[in-house]
């Protein structure tokens, strides 16, 4: 019992992650109708910027929020010069082009850090906080944060105009442009802050997986599993399905299957959900009277 | 000098050409139509006005040609447009909507007190106010399109066929507050209409606009009075 | 085929047999694997060119196909060129299963599931349910044939030939498939799929076949890349052995069957030149690649050497 309830405490810490990521990706596909396959590499490498960061002596939490930031800016800058070129072309193109992205990001990752693996420090105490004994503090400090980074995603597109914009700009672009919104940038800082919360998502996992070039291709597995699992469209799902898979991963890889089949849970809950049930088990059935 | 002149203007979908040439004016304070059939380009002239097709020729905005701008630009200057199939943003509130609509502008406490002043106006809106808009009915929607374009506080209100799907009662209500709102709002209209009977009722100057020219244009009680209108478009 | 591309073709065919004579044997054991890829990306032009539907796993099914030779040859001792069609076989039910459910799947989801597919597929060949066949993490080590009949060739030469005389087969076998009333359903359900149902295509049944064909051409790849190298093992065929495959059709061309060869030259020899700078080097310039390509030259090599060959065919008539 007491391995059990470990595993899925540990579960949901590493399904905050996913669901971080989950989050970024869903952010992307509700303004654009894309899965970004690059997600997960761009979060790798504002990690690896963390790390030169913490590596030229920034205390932890500024090196965090100077990634942050970093990763924003990036996120922006890669929807301008990249993606917006192929904005309506064929979706075979526009999925070449994120796998290019995704190739070079790590490909230059790995020729400005090498391929050794490295440590990524974890910012909370290697004593379990509060005294509980089922989770490192890593675990509950990385839940904590990724709760925090939801909230506060929340909190801008529920309460800000901004937010709201950028709502609106995704789900109508035509009237957005005809209420003043200029739905380029806002497409813009929705990659903007995907790749911010990436990064964060990155940071958080890094200590657990050690950091290389390759530390996110089975993350982002999860990380569709968990969007795929809550529904594309709907940020709250994604959210769920991310603690979700993470359990899931835990708990069945711990259990049932054994570890080095883990990633096959993510396979088979993404082509069972889309087969199944496209949109997701809490994908948005909207109202429309016309 | 005219609001909003237009000379010359053309425009194409892809290789199809719409509009050969259109010209016309209004003045500030007026309501104008624009009459004609289906597929005569009412709708496009609309749409050409605010940057949304590919067009030629010249628009002046209270002397400043406003073509060649982005349409976040145009509504920036005051144009609110509002248009065919009245783009509700159909996933967010009713309110939500609405604050979309004075999204460009930076005075706060007018803001809201034009939020007050819209309800007023609707009171079913304020109703729905929390509502997804999107289960809102299409008349409901229409005061939604119509609110929304007035929270920008425009000088020029575009209406793309505000009556189109409406009962006729629900009509009259609408009808009876745009022009409310053009009399103590001084807000100009130009309104495309199919109902010519009711457009002409409400309008001041008419242009009428047939496979994309001005083929006619007066005011609204010499275009009532002319012969070919009266035969092909009131019917009587 | 117009008198001038027979021409084209027997100039090609003599150049490529010559070519065991002229280089090294490491040089023909790379050219061997140039013809490897050329039936691999043939396979992937098949389901992503022709029939639109993408595929970022291709990788698996190649090495579905290396596995099968590899069992085959090391467990069963079965000789190397009877596995060939037994691993072409195991593919193209593999492919047409995994074709059933990728049915209700539209373009960015068959993506996704074949992008989880290559990801995850590496982790299931080390699984120690498998590990007595696969070998798990060590993979397989099989022995290179040697030329039969005596003939007076070494074994990279003769393992050329053989693929040689393979991809012929396979090449000329795809030709008139798409040339043909299937290749024809196969287009017309990228091109429009509603207006190819209507007009009496089966588009379930041409859509799990261009799939099952597809891994099949892929599979046979892997067979005949496994032979030449001599070794499978897990961790050669992770996702970027698929997104090498979309590398090559991108950059040879998608939908030409020519395109394959170009591609098969490209991602064999580019990462060789520029591995001398970095191990990451010709990564960072695949990508750049593939980018280059979608924006300046969709088409790829082959649809710009047809651009080229119209225009000068053009000038010269004008003259």
């Amino acid at each position: 019992m007491e391995a059990f309830l470990h595993q899925v405490l540990a579960g949901l810490a590493t399904g905050g992650i996913y669901a971080s990521l989950a989050l970024a990706l869903v952010m992307i596909y509700q303004a654009t109708h894309l899965v970004n396959f690059a997600q997960g590499e761009m979060a790798m490498f504002s990690t690896y910027i963390a790390w030169s960061l913490i590596d030229a002596g920034l205390p932890y939490w500024a090196a965090f929020a100077l990634t942050v930031v970093i990763a924003f800016v990036l996120g922006v800058v890669i929807e301008r010069v990249v993606i917006r070129p192929v904005e309506n072309a064929p979706v075979l193109a526009v999925v070449v082009v994120f796998i290019a992205l995704l190739v070079i990001l790590n490909s230059v990752t790995g020729w400005i850090y090498t391929y050794t693996i490295k440590t990524f420090p974890s910012p909370f105490p290697e004593q379990p906080l509060f005294g509980i004994k089922y989770m490192s503090s890593h675990e509950m400090g990385a839940i904590g944060v990724t709760l925090a980074v939801l909230l506060l995603l929340y909190a801008f597109f529920r309460f800000t105009p901004l937010g709201l914009a950028m709502r609106a700009a995704a789900q109508n672009p035509e009237s957005s442009r005809l209420v003043g919104i200029r739905v380029g940038w806002m497409l813009a800082l929705g990659w903007g802050l995907a790749a911010a919360v990436g990064s964060v998502a990155g940071m958080m996992v890094a200590p657990i997986v050690y950091l290389d070039p390759n530390m996110m291709g089975g993350i982002l597995l999860y990380a569709f599993a968990a969007a795929l699992v809550g529904g594309v469209d709907n940020p709250g799902g994604a959210v769920f399905g991310g603690f979700l898979v993470g359990v899931l991963e835990n708990v069945l890889g711990a259990f049932v299957i054994g570890n080095e089949l883990k990633l096959a849970v993510a396979l088979v809950l993404i082509i069972g959900v889309l087969v199944v049930r496209p949109s997701g088990f809490f994908g948005k059935v909207y109202v429309t009277r016309v | 000098m005219a609001l909003l002149e237009v000379t010359q203007l053309h425009a194409a979908y892809g290789q199809t050409r719409v509009l050969h040439g259109i010209s016309f004016a209004m003045e500030a304070g007026s309501i104008t139509t624009l009459l004609g059939a289906n597929g005569a380009g009412k709708t496009t002239t609309l749409r050409a006005l605010c940057a949304m097709v590919k067009t030629q020729g010249d628009i002046r905005f209270a002397g400043e040609r406003i073509d060649g701008r982005a349409t976040e630009d145009i509504v920036r200057l005051g144009i609110a447009h509002v248009p065919d199939g009245r783009g509700t943003f159909v996933n967010l509130t009713t309110e939500e909507n609405l604050r979309l609509g004075a999204y460009t502008r930076r005075d706060g406490e007018a803001v809201e007190a034009d939020l007050e002043r819209v309800y007023g106006y609707f009171p079913r809106l304020k109703e729905r106010r929390a509502q997804q808009a999107g289960t809102l009915s299409g008349g409901e929607q229409q005061m939604l399109a119509v609110s929304r374009g007035l929270m920008l506080r425009p000088k020029l209100m575009l209406l793309d066929e505000p009556s189109f799907g409406l009962a006729p009662l629900v009509v009259r209500e609408l009808f009876a507050i745009l022009r409310a709102v053009n009399e103590r709002e001084r807000v100009s209209l130009l309104v495309v209409e199919q109902n010519a009977a009711l457009a002409l009722e409400l309008a001041d100057h008419a242009y009428l606009i047939e496979t994309g020219r001005v083929v006619l244009s007066g005011t609204a009680d010499e275009i009532k009075r002319n012969d070919a209108v009266r035969s092909s478009y009131l019917g009587y | 085929m117009s008198r001038r591309q027979l021409i084209v073709l027997a100039v090609v065919l003599a150049l490529a047999c010559a070519l065991p004579f002229l280089v090294s044997n490491y040089r023909t054991f790379q050219f061997t694997l140039v013809l490897v890829y050329a039936i691999a990306l043939l396979g992937l032009n098949i389901l992503t060119g022709y029939n639109g539907q993408i595929s970022l796993g291709h990788g698996a099914f190649y090495a579905i196909g290396a596995y099968c030779t590899a069992i085959l040859m090391d467990k069963f001792g079965v000789p190397y060129w009877a596995t060939l069609p037994v691993a072409g076989a195991v593919c193209l039910v593999a492919g047409f299963l995994f074709g059933l459910p990728a049915l209700r799947l539209e373009g960015l989801y068959l993506a996704l599931a074949t992008f989880a597919l290559g990801v995850s597929l590496p982790q299931l060949l080390k699984n120690h349910h498998v590990e007595k066949w696969t070998g798990g993490v060590q993979g397989i080590v099989i022995s290179k044939p040697d030329a039969p009949f005596g003939l007076p060739l070494s074994p990279d030469q003769w393992l050329y030939f053989f693929s040689l005389a393979v991809a012929i087969l396979m090449f000329a076998l795809a030709r008139n498939l798409l040339r043909g009333r299937i290749g024809r359903a196969m287009v017309a359900i990228r091109d429009h799929h509603i207006a190819a149902e209507t007009m009496g295509v089966d588009t379930a049944m041409v859509k799990s076949l261009s799939f099952g064909v597809s891994a099949m051409y892929t599979g046979v790849a892997g067979a005949l890349g496994a032979i030449a190298v001599q070794f499978v093992a897990p961790d050669s065929f992770n996702i970027f052995l698929s997104i090498v495959f979309l590398v090559g059709i991108v950059v040879g061309g998608l939908a030409s069957i020519t395109g394959a060869i170009y591609g098969a030259l490209f991602i064999q020899f580019v990462p060789n030149i520029a591995d001398e700078l970095s191990k990451a080097a010709p990564w960072a310039i695949f990508g750049v690649f593939l980018i280059l390509f979608v924006y300046l030259m969709p088409a790829g090599v082959a649809g710009a050497l047809r651009m080229a060959l119209a225009r000068w065919q053009a000038k010269r008539q004008n003259d």
